[in-house]
């Protein structure tokens, strides 16, 4: 076999790949702001994804802070420079950590269970008898999904960030013998709020990624109960990875001078 | 609505094909108003295919489907679903709602219409089940917590529940044993009677199409190779007839092994 053709067809797979993706989201985002809406369907998902990822976004987020302080301090203590522990913390934990790895657990969590949810109403039929009961289901189904992880997952951060740091402060007060009024002292002088802004801006473009790859990969699921197994790895991979290059496009565009 | 001697549903021409695989060749149909017309034919040979086109649930490749003369293949958004909402599915695996309980089920194509609120959707939901011999207590369980019989019967009243005037019926007693089917074949005569409604099945169970068809047609190969009254069944005339409701193994049928 010609291994140029095989490298062309690839590509020419890939591209047909994306161009599926970016029309599944167009057509999604389309049906967001269009009527009809499904309000109680809606708020399902902002619970489902808000309230119940608050304990793993919680307890992610709080370790992250602690271990952080304890590695900052150690890595600081060799050139004398132990007072930036908090601010260190603060930073890292509302421009990347928080978002990012709140990103990561509802990826997790709720883009495999949405895929694994829509593929297996795919493969039962399901979808089809959405549309047979004049509904669409990329409105019904797809649509609040979207917008819920679009909303939900800064409100997350919010909280990640605030535990975060407070993760960093118990371990300061503590563990590294630091005064609190310092400590929180540094961390106000630190923190301004174009950091908390740009882990909200990533938040956002995180949970609206976890919810479109999970709707996709389990929308388009076929081959039964395998197909929808691989249709939940797939969605937790591919958003896995969006939330790393968009992290880096979204710093870059935030803080590159 | 249909004009005289013009049928309720006319399919000419079918054609569609899953990559390499021609699963319709020019599929010509028709469906009287009022009329029920059983599609038999072998696994895979394009009955679901059929009624999924005319749901437009699949696009064919080419062909005509009128309903009440109107053409509805390549209808999109709202016309679609205005089309849809005459129509009823009954689904081969119920295809119930796994998140909803059993009454939202039944009342969702009445809310989704915008026929009812959701709260005056609830009586409608209880009396159809009622119809279909199910309780109201029925109404407030999950899909899960049914039998595979009391399933079918919830999935039979969320097709009728909108009073539709076209039903369709995908293998409506596979995976029932044979009492169970023969209720829900009894339920499916009575509830097209009662509305009045134009009834398309797909079945291979003979015992379900001779007691639900006025009229059967045998699907093979992507084409309708033999239709008449269900009284005219056994002498047919058809070799494919023959083989296929006399269960051979020998004959001019020869089955896939791949889909």
């Amino acid at each position: 076999m010609n291994p140029l053709a095989a490298i062309g067809r690839a590509f020419l797979a890939l591209l047909e790949a994306i161009g599926r993706l970016v029309l599944f989201a167009l057509s999604a985002v389309t049906h967001i702001v269009r009527p009809p809406f499904y309000p109680r369907v809606l708020l399902r998902q902002m619970v489902d994804i808000g309230y119940y990822s608050l304990p793993v976004v919680a307890l992610t987020t709080l370790f992250s802070g602690m271990v952080l302080a304890l590695q900052s301090h150690t890595g600081f203590a060799r050139f004398s420079a132990e007072g930036a522990v908090a601010g260190v913390v603060s930073l890292a934990i509302t421009r990347e950590l928080a978002p990012v790895l709140a990103g990561l657990m509802v990826a997790g969590r709720v883009g495999a269970s949405m895929a694994a949810e829509l593929g297996t109403m795919r493969v039962t039929e399901q979808i089809d008898a959405l549309s047979t009961l004049s509904t669409d289901p990329m409105k019904y189904l797809v649509a609040p999904r979207i917008l819920a992880g679009f909303a939900m997952l800064p409100l997350l951060v919010l909280v990640g960030d605030v535990i975060g740091i407070f993760g960093g402060y118990i371990v300061g007060i503590y563990k590294l013998d630091f005064a609190p009024a310092v400590y929180i002292d540094q961390t106000w002088r630190f923190v301004e709020v174009q950091d908390v802004v740009s882990g909200l801006v990533k938040a956002a473009v995180f949970g609206f990624l976890v919810s479109l790859m999970g709707c996709y990969h389990g929308y388009r699921s076929e081959g039964g109960a395998q197909g929808v197994g691989r249709a939940a790895t797939n969605a937790v991979v591919s958003s896995a990875i969006l939330i790393l290059v968009f992290n880096y496009i979204i710093t870059e565009l935030f803080f590159a001078k | 609505m249909s004009g005289p001697g013009e049928p309720k549903i006319r399919i000419r021409g079918l054609h569609k094909a899953f990559g390499e695989k021609e699963v319709l060749r020019g599929v010509d149909l028709d469906v009287g108003a009022g009329e029920s017309v059983v599609v038999i034919g072998g696994s895979g040979t394009g009955k679901s295919v059929t009624v999924k086109c005319a749901l437009g649930i699949v696009e064919p490749d080419s062909g005509s489907i009128l309903i009440d003369g109107a053409e509805s293949v390549g209808l999109k958004g709202a016309a679609r679903e205005a089309v849809n909402a005459r129509m009823g599915m009954l689904f081969q695996g119920g295809a119930l709602f796994d998140s909803l309980p059993v009454w939202e089920n039944v009342a969702f194509g009445l809310v989704a219409a915008g026929q009812r609120t959701r709260r005056d959707a609830k009586p409608v939901a209880l009396e159809t089940l009622a119809q279909v011999g199910l309780g109201p207590e029925v109404g407030g369980l999950m899909p899960a917590e049914l039998s595979g019989g009391m399933q079918k019967r919830v999935a039979l009243a969320r097709a009728i529940a909108a009073r539709p005037d076209i039903i369709f019926f995908d293998e409506p007693t596979t995976g029932l044993d044979p009492i169970m089917a023969d209720v829900i074949n009894d339920l499916i005569v009575e509830c097209v009677r009662e509305l009045g409604a134009t009834a398309l099945s797909i079945t291979h169970d003979m015992a379900s199409a001779r007691k639900i068809a006025d009229r059967i047609a045998m699907l093979h190969d992507g084409r309708i190779v033999w239709s008449g009254p269900v009284s005219e069944i056994d002498e047919s005339g058809n070799d494919f007839v023959d083989q296929f409701i006399n269960g051979r193994a020998t004959g001019p049928i020869r089955m896939a092994v791949r889909r």
